[in-house]
């Protein structure tokens, strides 16, 4: 069977959250055949995420605000042709070489979108490899969103240390907490809406602690003017911390989590504006959980891998670099919402619409312009320049390594200790992440350095500005060994065969070995 | 004031079910995931790390950091953040890389 070859979609778009869902709608409606792949379920993403329907919840929006945009994504992507493919997990996106040299389809993919590309996914609840698909595409769109920056310290391996996006994406989809009392730490505006869901779902929150100070905000008025909503959802969350009695700890940090074998209290001690804790003014919480997370980081491997241009964000992350239609410097590949800069599920929003309609337009061999895309570019700019404001509030001050010990452990997945990475850097002349992880494993497990990479890549840099960390994974997910094996098989399964093919227990987490 | 995640969204899930952990009896709602079901049962660990033994569970809760490996009926590194829990399923505390059943 000649696989997909003779069909490729116009339009496959990557990640179904609201930069995902906005523009697959966009594009199905202006005419393009469309298929939207998602790891999870349901769409949505991170910030719409829902309990499951057999969950029956007749006020999932109470974990929202902000909802009835979602609702009616929903009802526009129900009455599209979209093919919505959950429980596809994404590991690679490559230009569809076989494609374009043979197949009924290649004279028009190689036309106005310069493809087809090929999808690669495998299949299951995590990927489990249960089926291995490729599909093909005549332009891509990248919606991946982004994961929660992590830095470590002194007991954050303890089982009741979870991430802050961590516990609002468990409590949103399982409707369940991590303990009944429970700090909220970390940097960035995530903080507050965590804090405040906890806090409505029943958890005592004894304190909400940000290494920075919101005044910072005030340095860039213009963007605060402009971006009057912002300051709204500030106030609900800030109205929601109040009503709960939520104290909230500026420039102070967590510096130790107490407990054997679970968090039993947590150390918060003030921090300079450098982030260096200040000697003498360490305060012990008692807890039994604590949410933690040090702002975002864009999710881009599936384009730095295809060789797009990337972009330095205040914050010390990278996001994909793109023009003013949302096209990466990869010719035909488009990327919306968190992956272009964290900034918001309706930046998010107006980034897929523009995103969508300007792909339909590179097929369509139309031009994009006219009133929408304007007032589209305006929201977006407007919105960036928010973003830029926010990120640069609560950029990682370089003294936060103060509070490491020789024994934490910097990479969670291979238990590399502060005291290993320090060695590689001032003893062995290490001055990047990637020698340090040459020298000591660390960003070599299974999360291929996810959780740890900015906090490796802020020492190595040793107080300098880190280097722009640029995501290369091999894979974006880690891939059983049946999947690879299956790219050179001519039969692989599209995503409406139904066919099984056995799971592989021994997956190959990219760069482990 | 809600008391509990399901009264603030009024949740009415379907019956709940049984699955075991270690051998002990866990009770989880329709639509949860492993690690939500057991979280709910107040365990946040089912994991030792291959180095030091420690004790480990979900951290990240998106499917990003591996640290929620869990066996699964038989099965090891399985993220127990992603895979819905199913009535009857067993978990087991993964030890380790989770292979030591299979000699390897
Ligand atoms: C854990 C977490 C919790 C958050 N909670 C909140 C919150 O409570 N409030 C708030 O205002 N903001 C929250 N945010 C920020 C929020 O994610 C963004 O504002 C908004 O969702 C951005 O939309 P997006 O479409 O760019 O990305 P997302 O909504 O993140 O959507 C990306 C989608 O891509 C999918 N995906 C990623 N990689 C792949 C792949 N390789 N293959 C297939 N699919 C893939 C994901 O499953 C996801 O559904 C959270 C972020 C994170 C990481
Ligand atoms: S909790 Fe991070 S992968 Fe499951």
């Amino acid at each position: 069977m000649p696989l997909s070859a003779s069909e490729p979609y116009d339009l496959a778009v990557i990640g179904a959250g609201s930069a995902g869902l906005a523009g697959a709608v966009a594009a199905a409606e202006l005419g393009l055949s469309v298929a939207l792949l998602d790891t999870a379920v349901h769409t949505g993403g991170q910030f719409y995420r829902t309990p499951a329907p057999v969950m029956g919840a007749v006020r999932p929006e109470a974990l929202h605000h902000d909802w009835s945009p979602y609702a009616d994504l929903r009802r526009r992507l129900a009455r599209s042709d979209v093919r919505h493919l959950p429980g596809h997990h994404v590991w690679s996106v490559t230009k569809d070489v076989d494609g374009e040299g043979t197949g009924e389809g290649a004279g028009e993919g190689a036309g106005p979108a310069d493809g087809p590309w090929a999808v690669h996914a495998v299949t299951g609840a995590d990927g489990g490899g249960e089926r291995p698909v490729r599909l093909r595409a005549r332009t891509v769109l990248l919606a991946t969103g982004a994961y929660e920056r992590q830095l470590p310290f002194p007991g954050w391996t303890l089982p009741g240390v979870v991430g802050a996006g961590g516990a609002q994406a468990m409590l949103k989809s399982g409707l369940v907490l991590p303990g009944r009392r429970v700090v909220v730490a970390g940097s960035g505006p995530l903080l507050l809406a965590v804090a405040s869901s906890l806090a409505a779902a029943g958890a005592r929150v004894p304190a909400v602690v940000e290494a920075s100070g919101y005044l910072r905000y005030a340095r860039h008025p213009r963007a605060l003017v402009a971006n009057p909503h912002k300051a709204a959802e500030a106030l609900v969350h800030g109205a929601a911390l109040l009503w709960h009695r939520v104290r909230v700890r500026l420039r102070s940090a967590v510096t130790e989590v107490h407990g054997t074998d679970r968090v039993e209290a947590v150390t918060v001690t003030r921090v300079d504006r450098d982030w260096r804790p200040v000697r003498g003014t360490g305060r012990r919480i008692e807890c039994d959980a604590l949410a933690v997370g040090h702002g975002l980081v864009p999710q881009i491997e599936l384009a730095t891998a295809l060789g797009c241009t990337t972009r330095p964000l205040p914050d010390g992350t990278t996001a994909l670099a793109l023009d003013g239609l949302q096209e990466t410097s990869v010719h035909g590949l488009w990327a919306a919402g968190e992956t272009g800069g964290v900034g918001g599920a309706q930046l998010a929003r107006a980034e897929g619409e523009l995103a969508g309609i300007a792909a339909a337009a590179r097929v369509l061999d139309r031009p994009a312009h006219g009133g929408r895309v304007r007032e589209l570019q305006r929201r977006r700019d407007r919105m960036r320049a928010f973003a830029g404001a926010m990120a640069a509030a609560h950029a990682p001050g370089p003294g936060w390594s103060g509070w490491l010990t020789d024994d934490t452990d910097v990479c969670r997945c291979e238990e590399v200790t502060a005291g290993q990475v320090r060695e590689a850097i001032e003893d062995l002349g290490a001055r990047d992440a990637r020698t340090v992880k040459l020298l000591t494993r660390a960003g070599m497990g299974w999360c291929q350095g996810r959780m740890c990479g900015p906090a490796v890549a802020c020492l190595a840099a040793r107080g300098r500005a880190a280097e722009p960390l640029v995501e290369r994974r091999p894979f974006a997910v880690p891939v059983p060994l049946s999947a690879l094996a299956a790219l050179d098989d001519p039969a692989m399964p599209r995503p409406d065969d139904q066919g099984e093919t056995p799971s592989e227990p021994g997956a190959a987490p990219g760069g482990d070995g | 004031m809600a008391r509990t995640p399901a009264e603030l969204v009024g949740a009415q899930p379907g019956p709940p079910f049984q699955i075991t952990f270690d051998g002990r009896a866990v009770t989880a709602l329709p639509g949860q995931s492993v690690a939500a079901a057991l979280w709910g049962a107040g365990i946040l660990a089912w994991r030792t790390t291959r180095g030091s033994g420690r004790p480990r569970g979900a951290f990240c809760g998106i499917g990003q950091c591996y640290d929620c490996l869990a066996t699964i009926n038989g099965e090891p590194n399985r993220r127990a953040c992603l895979v819905p829990a199913r009535p009857g399923d067993a978990i087991t505390t993964q030890e380790g890389h989770g292979r030591a059943a299979l000699g390897v």
